[in-house]
């Protein structure tokens, strides 16, 4: 009797791993629209208004929880603030007279003018899904197909561009974090302009992403800005799917310096652990998009 | 697997799918000290504390499956570790049968070790594009701590959830009876 026993649980312990082995196999080998990729989404699409009401039911205890932790954090950011305050102060006394020239020379060269948010039709969600591993950086919002959400769309918070769209339903879409590790984004640094690739530093890292391939001789400044590079060619060849000059972070440290293994650390502005609305840019290319 | 009821599979079902539900619209949204707690390896480790190691397993299998497909993410990895740690707990409790209230608190720190390790693995051996910096292990550490100290509510509240269709354990019903006297062999002499 306990031999038996013992045998059977083994034999569904064997099962379970195999089946877990499989599952594995099964999923990197296929393709996007593969049978284990379709039944992951349709069960997402049936679990999504449960999510949705679960993350409306549950925001006061997310809230409470939150207080706690903004108020102990926003004790500590009270100096840096304030110095930063000071920094603008000087820098804003400094552009008032550049902002002049500039809208002349906008004028002269024709562009469109300022990044009006407006322009690329943003669409504001809720928060509905975390993931709750750090190997994945993704967050689900109540925004889908049915509200023009289309893959690949940028995402954006009050502060800076957060990610972008990388799978689409009918009332919910995933978003990817720049933090996740397959993310890459190809960015503007600094005034001078050095144009780089950003992505996490590390996995598990979300305050810490670096910028690669800028040129070793690229003038670059530790507080330099770090925003998209968007578009550079002409429209229909390999477009970027974000706008130019959605602010990302600013540069933190530069480690060797001058060399071809140069990496540029960057503190995003966005605080990708406590997301709770979003914007999705549906229009991402503009109005002429 | 002796003991499991229709009533007992139900509310293993409900207590899976409402801890992953829980944990991803919530949990995973309020950072701790730069981490966040994680449910699912705690409700597994509860429940093969509570019913043993073929439902401990079948359920941590359940359980990361379920949560790899509502999250998108790669279908496998988590149900083969949650299987691993559901194991563990249910085998820990048939072969040693531990007591103490503290139980809970060790096995969930352990589950959550194992878990994390394990999925790290797992990823590694998959090939992950980023390297792994300090910052990993410490929020994996933070991890670790919140959901020890998680561990004994969240026990208690599956334990409060399931107990009505436990089957009476016959070694358990023993020690109850050695306690109050009734079956020991002492208190007949």
């Amino acid at each position: 009797m306990y031999d038996k026993t013992v045998r059977r649980r083994r034999a569904v312990l064997g099962l379970l791993v195999v089946g877990s082995l499989i599952l594995l196999t099964a999923y990197f080998g296929e393709g996007a629209g593969g049978a284990l990729h379709s039944i992951q989404r349709g069960t997402s699409e049936v679990l999504n208004p449960v999510q949705e009401g679960a993350s409306r039911a549950l925001k006061p205890v997310r809230d409470l929880f939150g207080w706690f932790g903004d108020t102990i954090a926003a004790k500590g950011q009270v100096e840096d603030l304030r110095k930063e305050r000071d920094q603008l102060r000087t820098q804003v006394a400094q552009e008032e007279g550049a902002t002049v020239e500039n809208e002349r020379l906008r004028k002269m060269v024709e562009l469109n003018g300022a990044l009006g948010l407006r322009d690329y039709a943003p669409k504001t969600g809720r928060v509905i899904f975390q993931s709750p591993t750090v190997w994945y950086a993704t967050i689900r919002v109540d925004k889908g197909t049915d509200d023009g959400v289309r893959m690949g769309q940028p995402v954006i918070n009050e502060d800076a561009l957060i990610g972008r769209i990388t799978d689409v339903f009918g009332g919910a879409a995933q978003v990817t974090l720049l933090t996740d590790t397959s993310s890459k984004i190809s960015v503007r640094v600094g005034k001078r302009a050095a144009f780089g690739i950003v992505e996490p530093s590390s996995a598990g890292n979300p305050t810490d992403l670096v910028v690669k391939f800028v040129p070793p001789g690229a003038p670059l400044n530790v507080g330099d800005l770090v925003v998209t590079r968007g578009t550079v060619t002409n429209a229909g060849q390999m477009q970027s799917p974000y706008p130019q000059g959605l602010p990302i972070g600013k540069v933190t440290r530069i480690d060797n310096e001058g060399t071809d293994t140069q990496e540029i650390h960057v503190k995003p502005y966005a605080d990708v652990r406590s997301l709770d609305f979003v914007q999705i840019l549906t229009r991402p290319q503009g109005p002429g998009g | 697997m002796p003991g499991l009821n229709p009533q007992l599979l139900a509310r293993l079902v409900g207590l899976g799918v409402g801890g992953v539900i829980v944990q991803t619209a919530a949990v995973s949204q309020v950072p701790v000290a730069g981490a966040n707690a994680d449910l699912t390896p705690l409700l597994v480790m509860a429940v093969g504390l509570l019913c043993g190691s073929l439902a401990g397993g079948c359920f941590g299998f359940g359980v990361g499956l379920f949560a790899d497909d509502v999250s998108l993410q790669t279908l496998g990895i988590s149900s083969l570790v949650l299987l691993a740690v559901g194991y563990a707990a249910g085998r820990l409790r048939e072969a040693r049968d531990p007591e103490g209230t503290l139980v809970p608190l060790a096995a969930g720190a352990a589950a959550t070790l194992i878990f994390a390790l394990g999925f790290a693995l797992v990823h590694f051996l998959l090939g992950v594009d980023a390297p792994v910096s300090w910052a990993l292990v410490r929020q994996t550490l933070a991890t670790l701590v919140i959901n020890t100290l998680l561990a004994l509510p969240v026990y208690a509240l599956a334990r409060r959830w399931l107990q009505p269709s436990l089957p009476d354990d016959p070694r358990r019903r023993r020690r109850r009876a050695y306690t109050t006297g009734g079956l020991s062999p002492l208190s007949r002499s």
